[in-house]
Formats: C-alpha cells, sequence, structure tokens
C-alpha cells in the first residue's frame, strides 16, 4: 500500500499539531462530557501504562498512539461508560476506542485524507516497559493534554 | 412508536454499551439489545432472534459492517430491518458503500445522543 507523497509534504510543510489536539478535545467532550486543556509543563508527561495504538494506511501511513497511567485510564473508562469499569479489560477496551475515535477524527478534519486513509482495529498495551521500533519512522507529533489534571499523550508518527 | 428490539454490532463493548445508552437517552423504548462483536457473529445473531433496527460499525474483525449489510438479506427475518452505521469512518466513499449496500443510515464517531436520535427515529417501524 502506497504512500501519497502529497500527504507526506502536507505533514511536513503544514501544522497538524493543532489538528490533532482538535480532534483529541472534541473526542472527550463529546464521549466523555469532560474538557480536555494542552499540557503547559514540560514535567506533564504521562507515565505510560497503557497505550492503546492504531494504524493508518493509504493516503497517510503510520501510527496514532493515546498514551496514559492506568488510574487515568480507569477514570477515562468510567466517564464514557457512566460507571465504574469492570474490568481492565473494559479499561483497554475504552482507551482503545478512544485512540480509534481521534484517529477517525482527525483524518476526518485534513481535507482530502479521508477518502483514501484506513484504519486499522485498535491495539493496547499493558505496562510501560517497552520500546517502540516504528517501520512508519518518519514526521511525528505529540499532544499532551490534561484530563482531570492527569496527562495523556496522544502521538502520530508517520512514515516519510 | 412501540418497544423496539435492537441488534448491535461494534468489537468494542464499551461502545456497545455507550450505543444502546444513546438509544435510551435519545427516547427509544428498547425491548431487548442483541450484542455481536463483528459481522458474522451479528449474522449468526439475527437467525436466533427478530430485531426492528440493526446498529453497526464499519471497522471490526472476521467481517467488517459494509460485508455484513451486503450479507444480511441472506437472513430472511432480517429482511427490510433498518440498519445505521455507527463509525469513525467518515469519508464519502464510505457512506456511499454502505447506502449502497442497504443501510438506511449513517452516523460518526464522536456522536451524541441527539445525533442517534436524528438518524435512528426515523427510520424505525419503516421496513423497505
Amino acid at each position: 500500500m502506497s504512500t501519497d507523497t502529497t500527504f507526506v509534504t502536507r505533514s511536513h510543510e503544514e501544522n497538524w499539531l493543532p489538528i490533532l489536539q482538535l480532534a483529541v478535545e472534541e473526542v472527550f467532550e463529546i464521549m466523555l462530557g469532560s474538557r480536555v486543556k494542552p499540557a503547559t509543563q514540560p514535567e506533564h508527561q504521562p507515565n505510560g501504562e497503557l497505550t492503546a495504538m492504531i494504524g493508518l494506511a493509504g493516503s497517510l501511513c503510520g501510527i496514532l498512539t493515546v498514551r496514559c497511567d492506568t488510574k487515568t485510564a480507569f477514570q477515562v473508562a468510567k466517564s464514557m461508560l457512566g460507571d465504574a469499569a469492570k474490568s481492565e479489560e473494559e479499561v483497554a477496551d475504552a482507551l482503545g476506542e478512544i485512540c480509534n475515535m481521534i484517529a477517525g477524527n482527525f483524518k476526518n478534519k485534513l481535507a482530502g485524507t479521508d477518502e483514501r486513509c484506513m484504519l486499522s482495529v485498535p491495539t493496547v498495551i499493558t505496562g510501560g516497559e517497552y520500546s517502540l521500533h516504528s517501520l512508519a519512522e518518519g514526521n511525528s507529533m505529540e499532544a499532551v493534554l490534561l484530563f482531570e489534571d492527569a496527562p495523556i499523550a496522544v502521538r502520530l508518527q508517520l512514515q516519510s | 412508536m412501540g418497544k423496539i428490539r435492537a441488534l448491535i454490532v461494534d468489537d468494542s463493548s464499551v461502545m456497545r454499551k455507550i450505543v444502546e445508552r444513546s438509544l435510551r437517552q435519545a427516547g427509544i423504548d428498547l425491548d431487548k439489545v442483541v450484542e455481536a462483536s463483528n459481522g458474522a457473529e451479528a449474522l449468526v445473531a439475527l437467525q436466533n432472534n427478530t430485531v426492528d433496527l440493526i446498529l453497526c460499525d464499519i471497522n471490526m474483525p472476521v467481517m467488517d459492517g459494509l460485508e455484513f449489510v451486503r450479507q444480511v438479506h441472506t437472513v430472511e427475518s432480517a429482511k427490510g430491518v433498518p440498519i445505521v452505521m455507527i463509525t469513525t469512518e467518515g469519508s464519502e466513499s464510505h457512506v456511499v458503500q454502505a447506502l449502497t449496500a442497504g443501510a438506511r443510515g449513517y452516523i460518526r464517531k464522536p456522536f451524541t445522543a441527539d445525533q442517534v436520535k436524528e438518524h435512528v427515529v426515523p427510520v424505525l417501524g419503516s421496513k423497505s
């Protein structure tokens, strides 16, 4: 599956970070009824105990990840469900869906991208002791947002 | 509008719960909710359950939502039952594919209960 060079060029030339942040903010506001705001302090980096990831293929190739600590992930699931999550599987499921909706919402906002960009089903990694080596090494951006004062990192890594 | 029996198809159990809650918030009186985690499971579920409404994701393992919509007519009791897609896939081509295959509505995630009401209520009780 080939990557459209137009979009690769655009990802370098245009600042997509505000679009990514907006995509995150909308998902949290609509699905969780919560406002998230960009973290301003550099120390606001989540302890990545849970990482949800989704692959993009087509006009945009890469991966989008959502990373936070376990307590925050449980809080995200509670806000989505309106009740406490019953298991770690349910928490992982909720974080995976958040990742899915952010990726979909982001690509829907990029003119011309959505028609030719497909998403994988989400995968969720538990535990922070891992290294991620992606074949999609290239342009990347990360938005760290505060959800109920806890940081959540959303990273988009595109194939160069 | 009487009590509704709904089939919700999504690979996320959390999303199935949210869709059910949104239907109730939209004022839809649910009699029974059947769940399936992909299109193939949904076809089996329809052989054992009669429903009035189907809400279906697109990106799912085993059998995706578009293929499910194409095959749903093979289940006699499901013929004409309105199907509304609820998905992150928001492109025009996905909408056209879904509607061409037989879906009656299309909701993009993230969604509100008002959007569910707007797209689901008009198709209820209107077997095609």
